[in-house]
């Protein structure tokens, strides 16, 4: 590390210093310091917001159930915030005590108490609203199978509360459709991993900020939405105004356009242009800019089909049935079939065209769609040169150029600007990007994109330079990602589809063999899907919004309420989920149980209970737990037949042989097992000592659990063993996460953690032990191993298709893709003439069900507004102030206009955040996704705004 | 005839107006917005204070012609319906006084009262000062302790503490001087008797007819514009006559009535 | 007869003296008090106000402005709230002037206490013209000033970049952070108060006040060497003559007056 310390000390004096205190802060003293103020005890956690990661201390007073959160501070020893905070972190401490806290379970019951889904709420017992679940889920069993239970998941699920569910969902239920809200917002990103290193999350880490020349955002208004980087990103331009450069390519102007040397709007879906524009100039313009060295040692070339839709319902599932001469079909009206039937058929467009001519499309051509498939194959240097050709700065200029009232030749110059940034040689350039690329009808393309222009120039994996993806959620990586509780994956980037993959959870899981289910495609808009086609009868809603974050949102809530189904919503507060919801199961949030959280560079995190939950609120793992124990060997381990066919053995003969019974739980199995036993209550030592674990003793409160009897506790110490377990699948494959007790002690880490040491930049054989040890097997002496292990055998091609169906392996090595530019399916015409963009502000979390409930916030920033040009206003008849209605082909929402916001955009586009329930903008979105990662595009939709 | 048409219509006029301002702001209605200051008729026609205005104008402000338009109306309007039918028919001032007046009645205070201490003219005498005063402060000076505008203001736009000045007036003429605010002090009603003096709807008195029960002194506010009763068969042609009709409703002889003045009779009667 | 006569003279001139004194008691009370009462200059009012005692001289205080704003913004001072009574304010704490592009208080006004030239440009109106008000900040307070990513004051500014913008500034504590600091521009700042209503601090950090109580003046006799625009505060200049303690006397008397030049 001598070379690193070195680099760092003549990069920046002050990111030396940051470095230097940054590294594993030891010491349980530093947490518990500082409790001079009269009975407060200041313990760290972590921000309960963004995917920043930003450290915290929580103070706390009062003894027992009367001990509150009382103060916040930024944790001065946290590496990524050095004690600061945005204004949402700032209000952590007042987040869980909103006077509408869901305090007990609620259920729609009739008047004589019984359950009616056209009842009221109606408050119940623990053990009723568990016999409710019990029961429907059941039926569900019954009429569809595992694939007729399904959870709506979470990027901000601790990682134990997502290792509980995910044990339970696909060990337990053998269902795999668990699926996170993440898949909303990384999906594209985790694909684009997946593809280009076969391992999912980023290389870099946030020094690249102060270690870097140029910072690129892509579809990223990081100055709201992760403001301590943005803050960092504003001191690295100070530091060195000159040679330091920003730019920003967005498609409307934000507050992150303040800091830019430049800004590039770009019209919707056309940042695949750009990339491919730089890739151009890159190898037809400055073929000298490649490091051949660097990509003969570490890079193959690939492609794979492009005619794969745009994951939207597809003819023939349930609810497009039957298609009537009106153009209506199922439970879908004719207009929202204007846009449907893209999926499987749409013409090649002029503007298209010269992108796709490479793959044998030319304007006019009907492109027939397949489901989308991550499929893909190697292709020569020169096939990749060809696949480039079109994207000539006319060209690119002429169909990105994103504000009309900007001249082509300005917008040229800073196309030219941009490449001559990326290209420059000894430049270091971070891409950062967050949901402009990944919401998005190609947004896994998007994402390849970006490694293709630094891989290069071999500016990938370095400390100050490499593209970067940076998280939403606060534990989408830590718990969604790393975890895996998404439809097809496992711990630890293990998929559900891989026999190998699959034996090794079965066996440390201790289920028999063959009771993981292969088949994992209920992904977050099918489960929504599944419900509308009646497949999936019991959803149950986890740490997150299902309900208002979901686009195309009238249906998804006409289903829930219209249709036989049983919704359990698990929260805090009473959001729009709650509300469609059957029954709702109050939750402890974040302070009032153990956790952990991982963040966007990699960073695990972890914090101890400081209260005791309100009213009866128990936490979601608790509540996994407690439904394991209704269901036994006998009830789940069956045989069953999927939907495709395809069959689910019995495997309770096993599960017997093993020395289950037929009556054994699934508690027992799962959670309360010999291994779980051995992590032991221990209240006389650290990190146990002087802190409450509702879940592992019971607590004060004595809440009645879902027995009926006050629950105790289930005498061991439950989180530990959740996360030790899960940890076990990452430990010596390059995903290696420290033990429990060390991340009491430290403000995080990055993995992989090995022997004790964070990983700053991974791939590289100076920071990376795991790249080291690869790089020093295959010997091609090379400073890079892209170790990641998925896909890493191709059969060649062109980029047309294979021509040599032989897999060759490729150890090590990193992919460059061909993909061209393709419009979305829904563009603006004369009826629907402006594009929607959605998203959020710097003062709301997501669906705002938390900060809407801080007052300060609250009256901050109140309502949704439509943002809007001044002209677009002036030529609908609206005015500042004015409400207007923005509608799009499935469902319309009544914002007020704002001209002179934080959000300008071109005439052509209108931007609504999404936090306010009032303006219910994803009524109007489409839940067109990406069909290869599944994640919605809620970035553009086609919509026409008039006067309320 | 009902007893107390008059009454009865009086009510429904100021409880109307006031009604209507209320609406106004509270629920958008677009017939009378503002307030009895300076308001807007149907979103079109201004009306206006004329006193408000005229200590305005002395206070040294450059009007807009809109309020000077409309303190011509409103100027007009009075001096041809009868100058002080304001103070009976619009102001909200007047159910404050009327009240204080009735109890007085109740607990008979009447009987203990003392000759006032002040004379009718006093208001005159208010009405100068406080256009001096505008003059010399710079402000419409009645206008920072008009109870009447902190009334009708409060009702539409919130109260505050004006409460506390309708209740002075109340009090002050429950105990200390019979009809003692609209009758001596205010120099609003000064200034209606002054351009009320030739207005056209008159009380007539038919001495014929009299008994000479004096009811009618008894209940009118102004009594001494009633020194014609019994006596005489003529008009009550003083401007601080509000119009109030109470003496008509008193009157169990029909010897008072409206009428319209006949300025030709007028000049026959002083000759 | 003569002597009644005389009485009824000396009864008359008492009387009439009696009287005038009443009048004057009235009046010193009465003026004390609208004094008093019109003293107080920290209330906001509406966009387009005459200024200080013209605005106070000019509104009938008939509430068209009060009902024409579409965002229930201005209120009517009553009794009791310090403020002018009668006359509309408003507190954006509580809710702001959201700055309507329109201004529908404006051309309510029927006495032209709310001057729609002064919100006028080029005989259309202007909102941004308005001048409501100075916007400043407690930098003690201010949490972006401790280094929190806040702005929400900023972000509120319907003038933002120009009114509002943000000064970029490097944090030496952490070594890898910068302040983003709220400057208000009073040159462009309206007073609208939206950063106010905005604030998230307890008490806000940023608050509105009207111009003439938080800005200072510079005198005419010195202009800024490097902007032109600044010899437009000449037009006011005058003669400048001065005194002070030492200049008092005539030049003649203090070289006459030889003090204790001569002493020991």
């Amino acid at each position: 590390m001598a070379l690193t310390r070195r680099e760092f000390l003549k990069s920046s004096a002050a990111a030396s210093a940051a470095a230097a205190i940054g590294m594993q802060v030891p010491s349980e003293l530093e947490a518990a310091a500082g409790n001079a103020e009269a009975g407060w005890r200041w313990d760290k956690a972590a921000c309960r917001f963004c995917g920043t990661g930003c450290g915290i201390m929580l103070a706390t007073t009062g003894e027992g159930k009367d001990r509150k959160i009382v103060a916040v501070k930024g944790d001065p020893a946290a590496p990524v915030n050095r004690g600061l905070n945005c204004i949402k972190g700032y209000f952590n401490a007042k987040i869980m005590y909103g006077a509408d806290r869901l305090t007990t379970p609620l259920l729609r019951v009739n008047e004589k108490g019984e359950f009616d889904k056209h009842g009221k709420f109606a408050p119940v017992s623990w053990k009723r609203a568990f016999d409710e679940m019990e029961k429907h889920i059941r039926k569900a069993l019954k009429a569809s199978g595992p694939e007729g239970v399904a959870v709506f998941a979470s990027g901000q699920y601790t990682i134990m509360e997502g290792y509980a569910a995910q044990k339970m969902m696909k060990g337990g239920f053998r269902s795999n459709a668990i699926d996170p809200n993440a898949r909303h917002c990384m999906a594209s990103a985790v694909v684009g991993f997946y593809q280009t290193f076969g391992i999912d999350e980023p290389s870099g880490c946030y020094d690249d900020i102060e270690l870097t020349d140029t910072i690129v955002t892509w579809g990223s208004n990081m100055a709201e939405m992760h403001p301590i980087l943005w803050s960092r990103v504003t001191d690295r331009k100070l530091s060195d105004p000159d040679n330091v450069k920003v730019v920003n390519i967005q498609t409307y102007t934000h507050r992150t356009c303040d800091l830019g040397d430049f800004n590039i709007i770009f019209k919707p879906q056309t940042d695949l242009l750009l990339w491919n524009y730089l890739a151009r100039e890159i190898v037809y313009n400055h073929p000298e800019a490649i490091d051949w060295d660097f990509i003969k040692k570490n890079i193959i070339f690939t492609a794979g089909p492009v005619n794969i839709g745009y994951g939207m319902r597809r003819k023939g599932e349930k609810s497009l049935t039957p298609e009537r001469p009106d153009g209506s079909a199922g439970k879908y009206s004719a207009k929202e079939m204007q846009t449907i039937r893209q999926e499987m058929v749409h013409k090649v467009s002029e503007d298209e065209a010269p992108a796709l001519a490479p793959y044998g499309y030319k304007a006019g051509d009907e492109m027939h769609h397949t489901p989308g498939t991550l499929k893909h194959w190697e292709i020569s240097f020169e096939e990749y040169k060809k696949s480039l050709a079109p994207y000539t700065l006319d060209y690119v200029a002429r169909v990105a150029k994103g504000d009309p009232d900007e001249s082509i030749e300005s917008f040229k110059k800073k196309l030219q600007d941009l490449a001559a940034l990326y290209i420059e040689k000894d430049r270091k350039v971070v891409s950062f990007w967050t949901m402009g690329m990944n919401q998005h009808t190609r947004g896994t393309w998007d994402n390849t994109l970006s490694y293709n222009v630094h891989f290069l120039l071999n500016k990938q994996a370095k400390p100050g330079s490499g593209a970067f993806s940076l998280t939403g959620q606060p534990s989408a990586c830590g718990t969604a990602r790393e975890v895996g509780t998404f439809c097809h994956r496992l711990p630890a980037d293990m998929m559900v589809k891989n026999p190998k993959h699959r034996k090794i959870v079965e066996k440390k899981w201790q289920i028999p063999e063959g009771t993981l289910n292969p088949v994992g495609n209920q992904h977050i808009m099918k489960i929504h899907r599944d419900i509308e086609d009646g497949v999936v009868k019991f959803a149950w809603v986890n740490v997150c919004n299902a309900y208002q974050d979901s686009a195309s949102a009238k249906h998804w809530i006409k289903a829930a309420r219209t249709m036989d189904n049983f919704i359990v919503t698990s929260d805090g507060y009473p959001g729009i989920s709650a509300k469609v919801s059957d029954l709702i199961l109050p939750s402890a949030m974040i302070y009032e149980k153990w956790g952990a959280y991982g963040n966007a560079e990699r960073r695990t995190q972890h914090w101890r209970q400081q209260v005791l939950p309100v009213g009866d609120a128990m936490s979601d793992t608790w509540q996994w737990v407690e439904l394991s124990k209704r269901f036994t060997v006998d009830d789940l381990w069956g045989g069953y037949t999927l939907r495709n066919g395809k069959k689910l053995p019995d495997v309770r003969k096993k599960a017997y042989a093993m020395g289950y019974k037929p009556d054994t739980t699934m508690f027992e199995i799962l959670f309360a097992n010999d291994r779980a036993k051995s992590y032991k209550i221990d209240l006389n030592s650290f990190p146990q000592k002087g802190y409450d674990n509702t879940e592992c003793l019971g607590d004060e409160r004595n809440v009645v659990g879902s027995d009926g009897k006050v629950f105790k506790g289930y005498g061991f110490m439950i989180h530990q063993y959740l996360f030790e377990e899960y940890a076990w699948f990452g430990r010596g494959h390059g995903h290696d996460l420290a033990d429990f007790v060390t991340y009491h002690k430290v403000r995080g880490l990055k993995w992989p953690v090995v022997n004790g040491k964070e990983t700053a930049w991974r791939f590289n054989v100076k920071y990376d032990p795991y790249a080291a040890k690869h790089a020093k097997e295959n010997g091609r002496g090379s400073e890079f191993a892209f170790y990641g292990p998925l896909a890493k055998a191709l059969p060649k091609g062109t980029l047309t298709g294979i021509t040599d169906k032989k897999k060759t392996p490729l150890p090590d090595k990193a992919k460059i893709f061909a993909r061209p530019y393709m419009q979305p399916p829904e563009i603006p015409d004369a009826e629907y003439d402006t594009w929607l963009c959605t998203g959020r502000v710097l003062e709301h979390w997501h669906s705002g069900t938390m900060t809407m409930r801080v007052p300060e916030l609250y009256r901050a920033v109140p309502e949704a507004l439509c943002y809007m040009h001044p002209k677009t206003a002036e030529e609908k008849g609206l005015k500042q102030g004015d409400l207007c209605w923005i509608e799009s082909r499935r469902g319309r929402v009544k914002a007020r206009v704002e001209t002179r916001g934080r959000n300008r955009p071109p005439r052509t586009l209108v931007f609504v955040p999404w936090f306010d329930e009032r303006v219910f903008i994803n009524k109007v979105t489409l839940d067109a996704t990406c069909p290869m990662s599944k994640q919605t595009d809620y970035k553009k939709c086609a919509v026409k705004i008039y006067k309320a | 005839m009902i007893k107390h048409k008059y009454m009865i219509l009086r009510r429904l006029t100021q409880i109307g107006v006031m009604l209507l301002y209320v609406g106004a702001n509270f629920w958008g209605w677009k017939v009378l917005e503002g307030n009895l200051s300076a308001s807007k008729l149907f979103e079109k026609i201004p009306l206006a204070d004329p006193y408000a205005v005229l200590q305005m104008t002395v206070a040294g402000a450059t009007l807009a012609s809109d309020v000077i338009i409309g303190a011509v109306i409103i100027t007009v309007l009075y001096a041809l319906i009868g100058g002080r039918a304001f103070c009976s028919w619009v102001c909200p001032i007047n159910m404050v006084t009327d009240a204080a007046n009735w109890l007085r009645r109740k607990l008979r205070m009447n009987q203990v009262a003392k000759k006032p201490p002040v004379y009718r003219n006093a208001r005159y005498w208010v009405l100068g000062l406080s256009l001096i005063l505008s003059y010399l402060l710079g402000v419409a000076a009645f206008e920072f302790v008009s109870p009447i505008s902190m009334l009708h203001r409060g009702i539409v736009f919130g109260l505050g503490f004006g409460w506390a000045a309708a209740l002075s007036v109340f009090l002050f003429d429950l105990f200390i001087l019979k009809n003692g605010w609209c009758g001596y002090v205010c120099p609003l009603g000064g200034f209606y008797s002054t351009i009320g003096r030739f207005s056209l709807i008159r009380v007539t008195h038919d001495a014929e007819k009299c008994t000479e029960c004096m009811h009618c002194k008894e209940v009118c506010p102004e009594h001494q514009v009633l020194f014609m009763i019994g006596k005489e068969s003529i008009p009550v042609l003083s401007g601080e006559c509000t119009n109030c009709a109470r003496c008509i409703e008193v009157c169990n002889d029909d010897a008072l009535n409206f009428h319209i003045r006949s300025f030709a009779q007028q000049v026959k009667k002083e000759k | 007869m003569k002597n009644d006569a005389g009485n009824d003279r000396r009864k008359f001139l008492l009387t009439m003296a009696r009287d005038v004194g009443l009048l004057a008691f009235g009046g010193f009370i009465w003026s004390a008090y609208v004094d008093e009462a019109v003293a107080n200059k920290l209330a906001l009012r509406p966009p387009g106000a005459l200024k200080g005692k013209d605005f106070l001289k000019t509104c009938i205080k008939c509430g068209m402005c009060v009902e024409a704003c579409p965002y229930d913004t201005l209120k009517l001072a009553s009794p009791g709230e310090n403020i002018p009574i009668g006359t509309p304010y408003f507190e954006p704490r509580d809710v702001p002037c959201y700055m309507c592009t329109d201004i529908p208080c404006v051309p309510a006004c029927p006495t032209g206490a709310l001057d729609v030239e002064s919100v006028s440009t080029d005989g259309k109106l202007d909102i941004n013209k308005a001048d409501m008000g100075v916007a400043i900040v407690d930098e003690k307070n201010c949490i972006a000033f401790w280094g929190i990513q806040c702005d929400a004051c900023y972000r509120a500014c319907p003038v933002m970049d120009k009114a509002l913008y943000l000064e970029y500034d490097k944090n030496d504590r952490t070594g890898k952070h910068a302040y983003l600091k709220p400057i208000v521009d009073p040159d462009y700042c309206t007073g609208c108060g939206m950063c106010e209503h905005a604030c998230v601090t307890k008490k806000p950090a940023i608050i509105v006040r009207p111009r003439e109580l938080v800005m200072g003046e510079v005198g005419t006799h010195y202009v800024k060497g490097w902007d032109k625009k600044d010899e437009k505060r000449l037009e006011n200049a005058h003669e400048i003559h001065t005194v002070t303690p030492r200049s008092e006397k005539k030049a003649v008397d203090t070289l006459n007056d030889m003090g204790g030049l001569l002493d020991d």
